[in-house]
């Protein structure tokens, strides 16, 4: 288990430089820097200054070593616009970014996955029915649009929730965005669970089960869920990724102030720096999550073994 | 057979619903088992000995259903019963062990563990107490170490090993038949011969009737009593096990019988081929007319075409279904 572990980490690491590598050569193609975002008409030898002042007057290559030097120390550098460590500015942003997907997966979760268990259990009844329909157009829908939907809703006409914005981090400013980043993953989790559940049912470890003289409630609560979970699990853990992702897309819209907007503005303002540093950091969380998912298959199914 | 049978099927007929139009997957099925006896069903696959096995212990599901008749279990009709009735004798009166014992154990679940479920369903037992009798029970079916291998998952344990766990789970409450459906199609034969072994000393042991069904007939006279044959969803006979070997009646045993490689049998008889029945197993949508073995059969004449043959009793004892039968 812990070389299993032990190995899994080293991975990481060609993961990370390959990530870091893609988006510096991005940036050194697309046109447009920080210095021309800054000022349309600058003078060019205030341009000149600005460049050598960031370092940008070096050939990629030479900022792509000195990056990844300070990178293996711990540094991720300083943001072009305001000067601050990148560290810094990602500290402040992680939590607000951490709570609103935890928020929309644990929403996904909750509803998802018992609406596809009692979707299963009577397959092409009324519950299954509606729930493929809310399934279907969790997946359609649109997220900026929903997001729209939403707000005008319960904060414009019914007055219930606060319409966008962090304020103090509590509960009633988060309901809405994780609402929107989770519909989709809880349609999602509704199909797989109804899928797993109806293909375990017709497994004959089931049919054992049911030799044995349990009801269909034990049958499932004993012998269906833990085995579904194996494949739930699989999907909760793609997701994961996925609404790094789109919450690029949520916190935008809702002015939330994590990672993903810091991201967008980065990415308009030619940060590089902060563009870099906000990437890797999902790209780390992503690789965590699924570690971690790797490790609680073991936990759930006795049949996987690290080694 | 004195008293009443422990099971008793009477022109039990169970249809097959295919998108609106219902075929009878296997009709007028009568038998009777008594206590502590052992009796086997044999036929070829899709023949309906599995159907037949699941409607006693009422497992047929969707689109499968009991379509008439009657099954009667200590003199009780059983058919008819309630959900929560029936759940009352399966496993507990009635258990049955299935073919592969590869999937028919649950993957993540420890067998302790599964065994030990059928007495907190049965016997009101709680997990603690549950657990040991487990121990118990996996230590009656001969596995060592049986307080360590409780812990154990299905795939931690070989083909034999874990068929005998579903001996002990379909042992565990005492049950009075226990149905065996192709207990060892799946095993070597070496590990085949002790699996039967066991079952059948346990059974003995323990007064618990066997029904057993086999495609391997010389495997189901070897352990039972009587035996039925079954063939397109009917009974055609069914007599002693050492009378079916010794004098066949209704052609499609004959056919079956000639066609078991005998030890020694090329030396007496010469270089001969292994016999075969000639054709294959009609469609269950696709009954021929009459007696349903006619088109195979090498004695068919015009009413073997035409009319179903009747049950009937045969001198020697027992009963066949054939217009010519010896």
């Amino acid at each position: 288990m812990l070389s299993f572990l032990f190995r899994r980490l080293l991975q990481t690491i060609p993961t990370v430089l390959a990530v870091v590598l893609l988006v510096f050569v991005l940036f050194s193609v697309v046109p447009g820097s920080i210095v021309s975002s800054m000022s349309d008409d600058a003078d060019p030898q205030v341009e000149m200054r600005l460049k050598k002042q960031l370092g940008l007057d070096e050939p990629v290559y030479m900022r792509f070593g000195s990056y990844i030097a300070k990178l293996a120390t711990g540094d991720f550098g300083t943001s072009f616009r305001t000067r601050e460590p990148i560290t810094a500015m990602i500290a402040k942003r992680a939590w607000p970014t951490l709570q609103l997907i935890f928020a929309a997966m644990a929403f996904a979760i909750l509803i998802g996955v018992p609406l596809g268990f009692i979707a299963a259990l009577k397959p092409g009844g009324i519950v299954d029915t509606i729930a493929m329909v809310v399934a279907v157009s969790g997946l359609s829908i649109a997220k900026f649009w929903l997001g729209l939907v939403l707000m005008y809703l319960f904060a414009l006409k019914l007055g219930w929730l606060p319409s966008f914005g962090y304020g103090d981090g509590g509960l009633k400013f988060l309901l809405l965005p994780a609402a929107t980043l989770g519909v989709s993953p809880m349609a999602l989790f509704a199909r797989t669970t109804r899928a797993a559940v109806l293909e375990i049912m017709t497994a004959d470890f089931v049919r054992t089960a049911r030799s044995k003289g349990m009801s269909e409630t034990r049958v499932v609560k004993w012998h269906v869920m833990r085995n579904a979970l194996v494949i739930i699990l699989t999907t909760v853990g793609l997701q994961f990724g996925g609404l790094m992702g789109q919450a690029v897309v949520v916190e935008k819209l809702f002015s939330w102030p994590g990672i993903g907007s810091l991201l967008v503005d980065s990415v308009l303002q030619r940060d590089i720096p902060a563009v870099q540093g906000s990437i890797l950091v999902v790209v780390l969380a992503f690789l965590a999550i699924n570690l971690l998912i790797d490790v609680l298959y073991g936990v759930i199914d006795p049949r996987i073994r690290y080694v | 057979m004195t008293g009443t049978p422990l099971i008793e099927v009477e022109d039990l007929r169970i249809d097959l619903d295919g998108g609106g139009r219902r075929v009878a997957a296997a009709e007028g099925v009568s038998f009777r088992i008594d206590r502590g006896e052992t009796f086997g069903l044999v036929g070829e696959s899709g023949c309906g000995k599995s159907i037949t096995a699941l409607a006693l212990i009422g497992l047929l599901r969707h689109p499968l259903s009991i379509g008439g008749g009657i099954i009667r279990f200590g003199g009780r009709e059983i058919q008819h019963l309630s959900a929560a009735r029936q759940r009352e004798l399966r496993g507990n009166r009635i258990a049955m062990i299935f073919q592969e014992p590869m999937t028919a154990l649950n993957p993540v679940s420890p067998v302790g563990r599964q065994i030990a479920e059928m007495f907190v369903l049965h016997k009101g037992k709680g997990w603690r107490e549950a657990n040991q009798l487990a121990v118990e029970a996996l230590a009656s079916v001969r596995v060592p170490a049986p307080e360590r291998r409780v812990k154990d998952y299905p795939h931690q344990l070989s083909g034999g090993m874990r068929q005998r766990v579903m001996i002990a789970i379909a042992l565990a409450c005492g049950p009075d038949l226990l149905i065996a459906d192709e207990p060892t199609t799946a095993l070597d034969v070496t590990v085949q011969a002790e699996i039967i072994e066991l079952m059948r000393n346990l059974c003995a042991e323990r007064g618990t009737a066997i029904l057993m069904i086999s495609h391997d007939l010389g495997l189901v006279a070897n352990v039972c009593r009587r035996v039925a044959v079954m063939y397109a969803g009917r009974i055609v006979e069914e007599r002693g096990s050492a009378d079916i070997f010794r004098a066949p009646s209704h052609p499609y045993t004959q056919g079956l019988v000639a066609s078991l490689p005998r030890l020694g049998s090329r030396a007496a008889l010469g270089r001969s081929r292994l016999k075969e029945i000639a054709g294959v197993v009609p469609a269950i949508t696709n009954f021929p007319d009459g007696c349903r073995f006619n088109p195979r059969c090498a004695q068919a004449t015009d009413i073997c075409r035409t009319v179903a043959p009747r049950t009937d009793l045969l001198d020697a004892g027992g009963l066949v279904r054939c217009h010519h039968h010896a």
